[in-house]
């Protein structure tokens, strides 16, 4: 027994645990060289038998033999968190991990040398008040429902200010300027980095989203998330279907500005991060492990080096100022042809957020990313325990903008939460009739195109130190390669058409096809009567 | 399904000829109420063209409301045209005291007012009745306009119109819009009733409105007092039409641009497709989702009927100089006129708008794939 001290965990005390089958293993190594965490490893055993000889001849004695076999180890920075690599590449079905029924006690020690966990991944928490939504205005009797296989539906949406009618046709009659609008998929690839995510994840993602616009006529938009944009795309004709996001370590942008000149076609949009759902208040994070030569170069900084962004952006003196300021000197980049909005992390103040952005003419939309969004890297507590549920939060900031009479002036855009638990279609449905104009998605792409094993479960969650067992995460060719940029794309390009498809699903019983069923709260019911009143929708039992 | 008929004449016609065709297209309805519009009048009110009437249902405690209410505002009558029926209902339909139809006399320092605050004036007054009378039930306003006369009541349509001596000699009028049956998607109120009237404009609707919600919404932002009411789906299709004509200051072109915008594929391909890519844009919330036949009638008194894509079954527009219909079914317009032009026949698809104007010379037919005239 190794020395006795209050972080000495027995396999038991840890949230997930290694059976290992003696009798099928042919100690192959292939688990032990897999694992990201390197929680087993091969063991070296001495088993005493004792041999009973029939007889009196002979006394009965010991015999020492020496056996091989796969040991877990428990100390927290080894601990298994259940990716389940090990049985997948076990030729023999020998080996796998297994959630403890005992509760976790490896929570009370992962903060050795007073670092408390920092993760990947999400909240953890499979409640979701998107899933209990249902969707309860049929069309019966008095008109019949739609084909949803067979009619035709015009599932767009916009992004970009938009002006009331009546400066509308008075733009029109000056011949004066109007904000650019976007006509885009409902549907959008949340901002997840370049750096956060391995090369060939981004490829694929970015081939994925280049072929749903390019031959299947879906604009379907991805945002690169604060880690800049490589030169090649950035000047390229691909750009229109991407929103460059500026955050507030400003990581990449000293290669977008100088790349300016030479853009064949304006991006989508710029987003303006001021928050993270999955963090909100906290900065972003890209630690260490992950900072490669690559990465360093697209982000302008040094290899190696771990890159916390601050919370806010320290550039400017106060919020109003900021989004004020920023958002126009963006817009003036691109000389006012772009889109420019801020993305804001769910929160009880999202209404003055909003009405700041009202009395902002150049603001082209707010994003708000509920407490369920995911992160590459954070704090667990911040995980946790920080940040507002998104339903609540979209139906508040559209509710406001009813009441001051905008809602089709500034399009919300809502994300954290959307098919956490695999409803993506009827999840972003419901958002969408709670007032969103258009909903982010994230881990539900990580997932479905690309295979990730996280789940609300805390499984995993790994993706800050670089070890994703499927390169998902990692800026290490050995784990990357695994994944295939190409059968990345094709995933995502399955998630979008099934993901119409199913909307369809649900729009069409409603009798809706001819435009996107913005804040039609009316078609909606929930089974908590609390939660019916929050939301001002419909109590179902 | 609701079913519609409107017709436009010459000669002043009594709501008889609307109500019998409403009957002949009573297979598709069920007979649970009636809605009637009448403009241009003629008859005995004819004389009063420029004179605000107030239709409405009132008890006779309502009236005694009014009375005190339009006393303190100065507003004398001027005429009275009212109905006090004295036999037994029929059946379904609920015993009313006063079908009000009654004329008034601006009052003296109205005089000189221009003509939007007097439209804000009288509507505001439209709004305060209901409001006041919506607390007991003591009085149900439809509209308080010059030259327009509304009834609404429920039941089996003919019944109440021999009920309410509706074929009475001094009852006609030029322009005349029927809607038969009662609101069923929602609470059976007559103010669910079609055609709905805000400020000389008028609609009436079948099919149900899908995005009713947020068009709702939409409106009653919008700040202006009159976008109330909503008992009906069908009654935002009116507000729609006030707010392309009065404050946008289009034209019924736009309207129908407005409520069933081209897909945004279709825009490129159209010689306006930058302006009415940003009107749809603007006015994305006033998008409907039908399916929808909506005939409507503009202050001017033009009548017209658009259909958005989804209205597999639409009307018809049809007549001969002189006098036309609008139905929602062929044989409400045989019933109501057997003879016609065949030229002058039409049943407008989902780019279409049919319109006849107050000469009453053709039917005027407008795609939307046309250049934008602002035809009103």
């Amino acid at each position: 027994m190794a020395t006795l001290h209050p972080s000495v965990l027995s396999p038991r005390d840890l949230p997930w645990r290694i059976c290992w089958d003696m009798d099928r293993c042919t100690l192959c190594g292939q688990c032990t060289a897999v694992c990201p965490v390197r929680a087993i490893e091969l063991g070296v055993h001495r088993r005493r038998e004792v041999p009973v000889p029939v007889g009196l001849a002979e006394k009965p004695g010991n015999v020492y033999r020496v056996f091989h076999g796969i040991d877990q180890k428990n100390d927290p920075a080894h601990a298994c968190m259940g990716c389940g690599m090990c049985s997948s590449v076990c030729p023999n079905s020998a080996i796998f991990p297994v959630r403890s029924e005992e509760a976790d006690k490896l929570k009370f020690h992962i903060n050795q040398g007073g670092e408390p966990r920092r993760r990947g991944g999400r909240r953890n928490d499979t409640a979701s008040v998107l899933d209990r939504i249902k969707f309860v205005r049929i069309s019966m009797l008095t008109d019949p429902a739609l084909d949803a296989g067979r009619h035709e539906f015009e599932l767009r949406t916009l992004l970009g200010r938009i002006l009331p009618p009546e400066e509308i046709l008075k733009s029109a009659n000056e011949d004066g300027w109007a904000p650019p609008v976007r006509e885009i998929y409902p549907l959008i690839v949340g901002g997840m980095s370049f750096g956060a995510l391995s090369p060939n994840m981004w490829e694929g993602l970015q081939m994925g989203v280049a072929y749903l616009n390019e031959e299947l006529g879906m604009p379907v938009r991805i945002s690169t998330g604060e880690g800049g944009c490589p030169p090649r795309l950035l000047r390229s004709r691909f750009l229109k279907y991407v929103i460059l996001q500026i955050a507030s370590g400003y990581f990449g942008w000293d290669e977008i500005i100088h790349a300016l000149p030479e853009m064949k076609e304006d991006p989508c949009a710029i987003e303006i991060k001021y928050g993270q759902g999955a963090k909100p208040g906290d900065g972003g994070l890209l630690m260490w492990h992950k900072v490669n030569g690559l990465i360093a170069a697209i982000r302008g900084v040094p290899p190696g080096v771990s890159l916390p962004s601050p919370p806010t952006h320290q550039t400017k003196y106060s919020i109003e100022e900021s989004v004020a300021k920023m958002i126009q000197s963006l817009c003036m980049a691109w000389g006012f042809r772009v889109p420019v909005y801020p993305k804001i992390s769910a929160t009880s103040t999202t209404t003055a957020v909003l009405n700041n952005i009202a009395r902002n003419r150049y603001a082209a939309a707010l994003a708000i990313d509920g407490e369920d969004g995911g992160t590459g890297a954070a704090y667990n507590v911040s995980m946790n325990h920080m940040g507002h549920p998104i339903a609540a939060n979209v139906r508040d900031a559209y509710l406001n903008l009813v009441k001051i009479g905008m809602q089709n002036e500034i399009p919300l855009f809502a994300g954290g939460g959307a098919g956490k638990n695999g409803n993506l279609a009827a999840n972003v449905a419901a958002l969408i009739m709670l007032g969103a104009s258009g909903v982010q998605v994230g881990k539900y792409l990580m997932q479905a195109a690309a295979g990730c094993v996280g789940s609300e479960g805390d499984r995993c969650n790994i993706c800050n130190i670089g070890r994703c067992p499927k390169g998902i995460t990692s800026q290490d060719p050995r784990l990357y390669r695994r994944l295939d940029p190409e059968d990345v794309a094709g995933r995502l390009v399955d998630v979008f058409l099934s993901f119409d498809a199913e909307l369809k699903k649900i729009l069409a019983p409603m009798g809706r096809s001819t435009s996107l069923p913005i804040g039609m709260s009316d078609a909606l019911g929930i089974d908590g009567f609390h939660a019916a009143k929050r939301l001002q929708i419909r109590y179902v039992v | 399904m609701c079913r519609l008929f409107a017709i436009t004449s010459n000669e002043p016609l009594s709501p008889m000829v609307a109500l019998r065709a409403l009957d002949v297209m009573k297979e598709g309805h069920d007979g649970s109420g009636v809605g009637l519009l009448m403009t241009d009048l003629g008859g005995d009110l004819e004389q009063f063209r420029g004179s605000p009437i107030l239709s409405g249902v009132f008890s006779q405690e309502g009236i005694k409301r009014l009375d005190r209410y339009m006393m303190e505002l100065g507003l004398l009558t001027k005429f009275k045209f009212s109905i006090r029926p004295v036999k037994e209902p029929p059946e379904g339909t609920p015993k009313r005291d006063v079908y009000l139809i009654r004329v008034y006399e601006y009052p003296f320092e109205w005089e000189g007012l221009s003509e939007a605050e007097t439209a804000a004036r009288l509507m505001k007054i439209r709004i305060d009745l209901r409001r006041l009378g919506g607390q007991d039930g003591s009085m149900m306003v439809f509209s308080f306009w010059p030259d327009t006369i509304m009834i609404k009541e429920v039941g089996d349509p003919l019944a109440i119109a021999e009920y309410l001596g509706l074929d009475r000699k001094g009852l006609k009028a030029r322009v005349i819009m029927a809607q038969g049956r009662q609101n069923t998607n929602y609470a059976v109120t007559l103010y669910a009733c079609h055609p709905f009237f805000l400020q000389g404009f008028a609609t009436m609707t079948n099919g149900e409105n899908t995005a009713f919600g947020p068009i709702r919404d939409y409106l009653m932002s919008r700040g202006f007092p009159g976008y109330m009411g909503y008992q009906s789906d069908s009654e935002v299709f009116t507000h729609i039409l006030h707010y392309t004509v009065n404050r946008l200051g289009l034209g019924i072109d736009a309207y129908k641009h407005i409520i069933t915008p081209l897909k945004d594929e279709e825009l490129t391909r159209h010689p306006d497709g930058v302006f009415l890519r940003r009107l749809k844009h603007g006015c994305r919330f006033l998008t409907i989702d039908g399916p929808n036949c909506v005939i409507g009638c503009l202050p001017d008194k033009t009548l017209f009927m658009v259909h958005d894509s989804k209205k597999l079954r639409p009307g018809v527009v049809g007549g001969r100089p002189g006098m036309f219909a609008f139905s929602s079914e062929m044989c409400g317009l045989d019933r109501a006129i057997p003879v016609r032009e065949g030229n002058c026949e039409f049943q407008p698809m989902k780019y279409d708008l049919a319109c006849v104007d107050a000469s009453r010379m053709e039917v005027r037919r407008w795609s939307q794939w046309q250049p934008c005239t602002h035809l009103y």
